[in-house]
């Protein structure tokens, strides 16, 4: 097992991550985060929190869950309980920035797009991932990504956030299935 | 905390057959589905490609519809098999038509027959997944978990609630589903009616969770919920009881009785409702009642049925 990002890192991929948005975007009362349960939810508040220091606002804040928009329901006998989907700010013509922990082959996003677009007509979707590992099945393509890491089709990257977990500190770690 | 359960049903014959966290998966995944019908598209494209056959060979508005509208917003198909006008009418059987679905390809038959166990003949017979919508006296396991979905929903928690159970308790197929289900998850259940109308061997079902009380004032005093059976006159051929009147006062659920219940008594009926009879409109139309919220649970708990059943590796 091997640490491809620690506490320190994760944080100042954060920062970088939320400068790169404010940069990025004229006007951010237009621009909403949408994490993806569940780790990217955790990401999305501390992107917000972030950009709020560099400009005293805050984004639009929405939680998507892809579990009923799946493309492999049936292929497995593992359930995956479902959260809830929300969505509380009027999504039509906003810019929608989709936030997610690792970025792989993109069946998670293809499920999570198609679950925004059905609520509205936003104005773009933007991908951002704190960890690209490549092998991507469709094509997506994610625009703020804090790092590629490139990786195998049997490794698996598990990201470890203070929020959901009892640790002090966060971490990614590589290891070999 | 993990968020990933083993499931591996595939039919949903009977609650008997659950264990209580298959139970819970079920009403914990209701949850979200619910949540759904607040956005202006209930739909999700989760069962895109998918068919459901609605085979009832017995009347029904609210479980067909309910599973109808429940399928439609998972994007599944529906065929609805009206049986009085089908080859049923021409003397097929019950294996054969199901055959039949099965050669057409469908992935569930939700069935309802006046026979107890047809579900499990299907399930031996076809490939399809049979999800029973009630059998005879045997079992109702959809109106039973989302009775149990809706008291856990008001009251934040089944185990250590005081349920009882009213009315025609022979004859009731919900009764018995929802025995299973809420002494698998840990209720009190009191059940109370005519002395006729209670088997004498139903306390077997968990006898350490079941009571009978043929007084219904005794049966509901500090009860927590009181979900009240419908008289079924299409069933009762032999009299069971003397007469309509005696039977509305002594177990009819009215304004009177429910005074001297808790105030927060949760008031439930599977429906559809003999209104003056087992239940007076007063109680019916109460703050305690949660008639209609049984109804709008139910297609959630349905969705979450046909969505655990199909997750299930072929």
């Amino acid at each position: 097992m091997k640490i491809v990002l620690n506490d320190e890192e994760i944080k100042n991929i954060i920062k970088t991550l939320a400068a790169e948005i404010v940069k990025r975007y004229k006007d951010l009362s237009q621009v909403a985060l949408v994490g993806i349960h569940t780790n990217g939810v955790y990401i999305a508040k501390r992107l917000n929190e972030e950009i709020f220091i560099l400009t005293g606002k805050k984004l639009n804040l929405g939680v998507v869950d892809i579990t009923f928009y799946r493309d492999d329901i049936g292929l497995s006998d593992i359930i995956k309980l479902a959260k809830d989907t929300e969505i509380n700010f009027d999504i039509n013509g906003k810019e929608i920035i989709l936030v997610d922990d690792v970025i792989y082959t993109g069946r998670t996003i293809r499920a999570a797009m198609e679950q925004i677009l059905e609520i509205g007509r936003a104005k773009s979707i933007t991908i951002l991932a704190l960890v690209d590992r490549g092998l991507r099945e469709l094509p997506i393509y994610a625009e703020f990504v804090g790092k590629v890491i490139k990786t195998l089709p049997n490794q698996k990257i598990k990201v470890l956030l203070k929020e959901d977990n009892k640790l002090k500190k966060d971490k990614i770690v590589l290891y070999d299935e | 905390m993990t968020n990933k359960i083993l499931f591996t049903k595939k039919h949903l014959l009977g609650l008997e057959d659950f264990t209580r966290e298959e139970i819970k998966l079920i009403l914990d995944t209701a949850k979200p589905f619910k949540n759904l019908f607040t956005r202006s598209i209930k739909k999700v494209p989760t069962l895109r490609g998918r068919s459901v056959v609605l085979l009832f060979y017995e009347a029904s508005t609210r479980t067909r519809t309910s599973f109808e509208l429940a399928a439609k917003r998972l994007s599944a198909d529906t065929i609805n098999i009206a049986v009085n006008v089908s080859s049923v009418k021409k003397g097929e059987s019950l294996i054969d038509t199901a055959k039949t679905l099965e050669s057409m390809k469908s992935d569930f038959i939700v069935i309802r027959h006046s026979y107890s166990g047809s579900p499990h003949i299907l399930a031996k017979n076809v490939s399809s997944s049979i999800i029973n919508a009630g059998d005879g006296f045997h079992e109702h396991p959809s109106q039973g978990l989302l009775d149990i979905y809706t008291v856990n929903e008001k009251k934040g928690r089944v185990a250590g609630l005081k349920v009882v159970i009213v009315g025609d308790i022979l004859h009731s197929r919900v009764a018995r589903s929802n025995l299973w289900g809420l002494t698998k998850l840990g209720a009190k259940v009191i059940l109370c009616g005519p002395p006729t109308l209670i088997p004498k061997d139903v306390q077997k079902v968990s006898p350490s969770n079941i009571d009978i009380e043929y007084n219904l004032d005794k049966a509901i005093k500090d009860a927590d919920v009181v979900n009240i059976l419908r008289v079924q006159f299409e069933r009762q051929m032999e009299h069971l009881f003397p007469s309509i009147r005696e039977y509305s006062l002594l177990y009819g659920m009215n304004k009177e009785r429910l005074s001297r219940a808790k105030n927060d008594v949760l008031i439930l009926h599977p429906g559809p409702m003999n209104r003056g009879l087992e239940i007076t409109s007063e109680v019916a139309d109460s703050l305690n009642s949660v008639i209609n919220e049984q109804v709008t649970n139910g297609i959630a708990v349905r969705m979450a049925i046909l969505y655990l059943l199909s997750s299930v590796k072929e």
